[in-house]
């Protein structure tokens, strides 16, 4: 019987307890705790806070948990509880020129004031494959780490090698959009832009980047700094009157330094891309870069020929919660369009068929007409 | 460190998240036919599965009202199932399956059999809110298209059809135009329901949650299938009646009945074929009685 689709509640509860049950997996091993998914997944984590647009590795862990390590599924949980919130304002922008570096590299400069700074990092590990896992103990670091790190680009601006990031004169810190509380309207600002690129897909980001060094809309990127660390959040309190802090969030950043030859009006320098994502997400901050640079078209007169400098192809995609719905409702039932089509496809196969039994009749009057012919000529 | 509480506000969305749609849905009731951007926010369900249509119910919806959910034109469809569970949970509405009983319904890919009335709401999920959307995949277009009243492209196409098939070969979210101006995505209803759209005593609200979109049919419109003078719009129609009930002129759904291609055709919209087959089977005991008495 069909029941899988006029199922109704039974059919619907009983689905949920199934799946709870495969979530448990077997009762006699220990149910996972957040806390340790919060602690020992911490970059999984980060991906759910920055796609799931809320700060709170606690509640992306339970998501993550709920959704029995479906990413997109945590993410949508997390956005679902993150709408009903409360806005209660904007913080002034956060001074990530001033956090307290845990890692930062630049494959600009040898040296750069500040040093370089490896930190935590998958890279130079040899990807072997271990039965278990082990701490070794983190030596006391040898050199002062409170060392200011001045920003790779404000070097490179000194002798405006770099576009300045903000006109000389007469520019004053806009209000930021809000792509959650305000409609979304192409074409959009760069702040919205960025917006939607860091809560977007790592992985659709990911393969937009790589598009854009493959030759579809390359902006000869360098990573000019890529940093992670945790940030001050201040927030104006009208009551007290001045800024304060209410936490501290770990973000990562990278700018990507672009090649630009110079176009009539403007004077060859390099430009910048822009990456800014929650947590331990470098291949997202620098994907995000590579298409906020490429998406950046406009501003340099260059022609759009690639997907990835496509604002409208770009942000429309991005986002995973919607694409992930959308594909998905594939599934729902379709019965009453499909009859629609059942109906429309068995006319004009009838029709067709109609028009070929007169053609073939046709052809056979015409063949006879000519043995006919023949005939009498004989 | 204290685990946070997690908490949903009645409802589930704010009261301003409700101020905001209904805000667009009065612009878009003064536009009929317009798409009027509104910023959409995450409902529990994924996008793609109505959550246009939830929000525009969740912000229309007051204590005194009674929901019906249909998808399909079914009650008991497993989405309809949920969407009517959610709103039982988070706002308390009553729920009926009777068209007639209900002030809401929430529909996808289906508009009723039994006739709208005054003061009722038809809610339908919208997945492409643009009409142009196939033909021009850019908003930034198709807003300019809408703007200029260009619908050029549009016709077109259908002359298209015309000229390859003999007849537009379109038969769900076939386009209409409303009150004479905006071309307007009726959501992938079968264009056998096209023509209860037009002059509907209902209020008509159209909600495209992943789209951020909403448009309105205000009661008493002009709502017109596209068409030519000699090749004007024809709904699709069935040449028989439901094997349930035996209702004519309505939409059926083939359903599969032996695994030789077997089938039988029966009414989609459950409420109308249960309430027929009851109504028929009273008249055929009155009937028998008369004939005994």
């Amino acid at each position: 019987m069909y029941v899988a689709v006029k199922g109704g509640e039974k059919a619907i509860a009983n689905a949920h307890a199934l799946l709870a049950k495969r979530g448990r997996g077997t009762a006699d091993s220990p149910r996972i705790g957040y806390e340790q998914v919060r602690d020992q997944m911490g970059v999984l984590v980060s991906r759910v806070m920055a796609e799931g647009s809320l700060y709170d590795p606690d509640l992306a862990a339970k998501a993550l948990l709920q959704a029995q390590g479906d990413v997109l599924e945590a993410v949508t949980l997390l956005r679902s509880y993150r709408t009903t919130l409360p806005r209660f304002g904007i913080t002034p922008a956060v001074d990530t020129a001033g956090l307290p570096s845990e890692r930062r590299v630049s494959a600009t400069f040898k040296d750069i004031p500040g040093g370089q700074q490896l930190g935590a990092t998958f890279d130079y590990t040899h990807r072997l494959l271990v039965d278990e896992l082990e701490t070794t103990d983190v030596p006391p670091p040898d050199v002062p780490v409170d060392e200011p790190m001045p920003r790779v680009a404000a070097l490179l601006g000194v002798d405006a090698l770099i576009e300045s990031d903000r006109p000389a004169e007469g520019w004053t810190d806009p209000d930021p959009g809000d792509l959650t509380r305000e409609p979304t309207v192409f074409p959009m600002t760069r702040a919205e832009r960025l917006q939607a690129l860091s809560r977007g897909d790592e992985g659709f980001l990911l393969s937009l980047g790589y598009s854009t060094q493959r030759g579809f809309g390359n902006n000869h990127p360098f990573v000019g700094e890529v940093r992670v660390g945790e940030v001050e959040v201040e927030f104006e309190v009208p009551e007290i009157g001045h800024a304060m802090p209410i936490g501290r969030i770990e973000v990562t950043e990278c700018e990507m330094v672009n090649q630009f030859v110079g176009s009539a009006d403007v004077a060859p320098q390099f430009t910048r891309g822009y990456g800014l994502v929650f947590g331990r997400a470098e291949r997202k901050a620098m994907s995000m870069s590579l298409v906020d640079r490429a998406l950046r078209r406009d501003e340099f007169g260059e022609r759009s020929v690639s997907p990835a400098q496509d604002e409208e192809f770009v942000i429309a995609h991005s986002d995973n919660v919607q694409a992930t719905g959308f594909v998905e409702h594939l599934k729902l039932p379709h019965y009453v369009d499909f009859q629609a089509e059942l109906v429309l496809i068995r006319k004009l196969r009838r029709e067709f068929q109609e028009r070929q039994a007169t053609r073939e009749s046709a052809a056979h009057d015409s063949t006879r007409e000519d043995t006919n012919r023949l005939e009498e000529n004989a | 460190m204290s685990a946070p509480r997690i908490v949903y506000n009645e409802g589930y969305l704010d009261e301003q998240t409700k101020r905001v749609v209904r805000r667009a849905l009065l612009k878009g009731v003064a536009i009929p036919g317009f798409q009027v951007p509104f910023a959409s926010r995450e409902v529990p369900m994924p996008r793609g599965w109505g959550t246009g249509g939830v929000q525009v119910t969740a912000s229309v919806i007051g204590p005194e009202d009674t929901l019906k959910v249909i998808d399909q034109g079914a009650d008991d469809t497993t989405n309809a199932v949920s969407i009517r569970a959610f709103f039982e949970k988070v706002a308390g509405a009553a729920s009926t399956t009777r068209t007639d009983q209900a002030t809401i319904i929430q529909t996808r890919h289906r508009i009723p059999e039994t006739p709208l009335v005054e003061n009722q709401i038809l809610v339908y999920q919208v997945p492409i809110p643009e009409p142009l959307r196939m033909l021009e995949p850019r908003e930034t277009e198709t807003r300019r298209l809408h703007a200029l009243e260009e619908y050029g492209l549009m016709y077109v196409k259908l002359y298209e059809d015309i000229a390859k098939y003999g007849h537009i070969a379109r038969t769900y979210d076939y386009p209409v135009l409303v009150n004479g101006r905006y071309v307007m995505a009726p959501s992938p209803t079968p264009s056998f329901d096209n023509p209860k759209m037009h002059q509907s005593p209902a209020l008509q609200l159209f909600g495209a949650g992943r789209e951020k979109r909403i448009y309105a049919i205000p009661p008493y419109t002009d709502v017109e299938s596209l068409g030519f003078e000699d090749y004007p719009f024809e709904p699709q129609r069935f040449d028989r009646p439901c094997e349930i009930c035996g209702s004519t002129g309505v939409y059926l759904d083939e359903i599969i009945i032996d695994d030789r291609g077997g089938a039988m055709f029966a009414c989609s919209d459950t409420d109308y074929c249960e309430r027929t087959a009851q109504q028929r089977t009273e008249q055929q005991s009155t009937d028998t009685k008369e004939v005994t008495a």
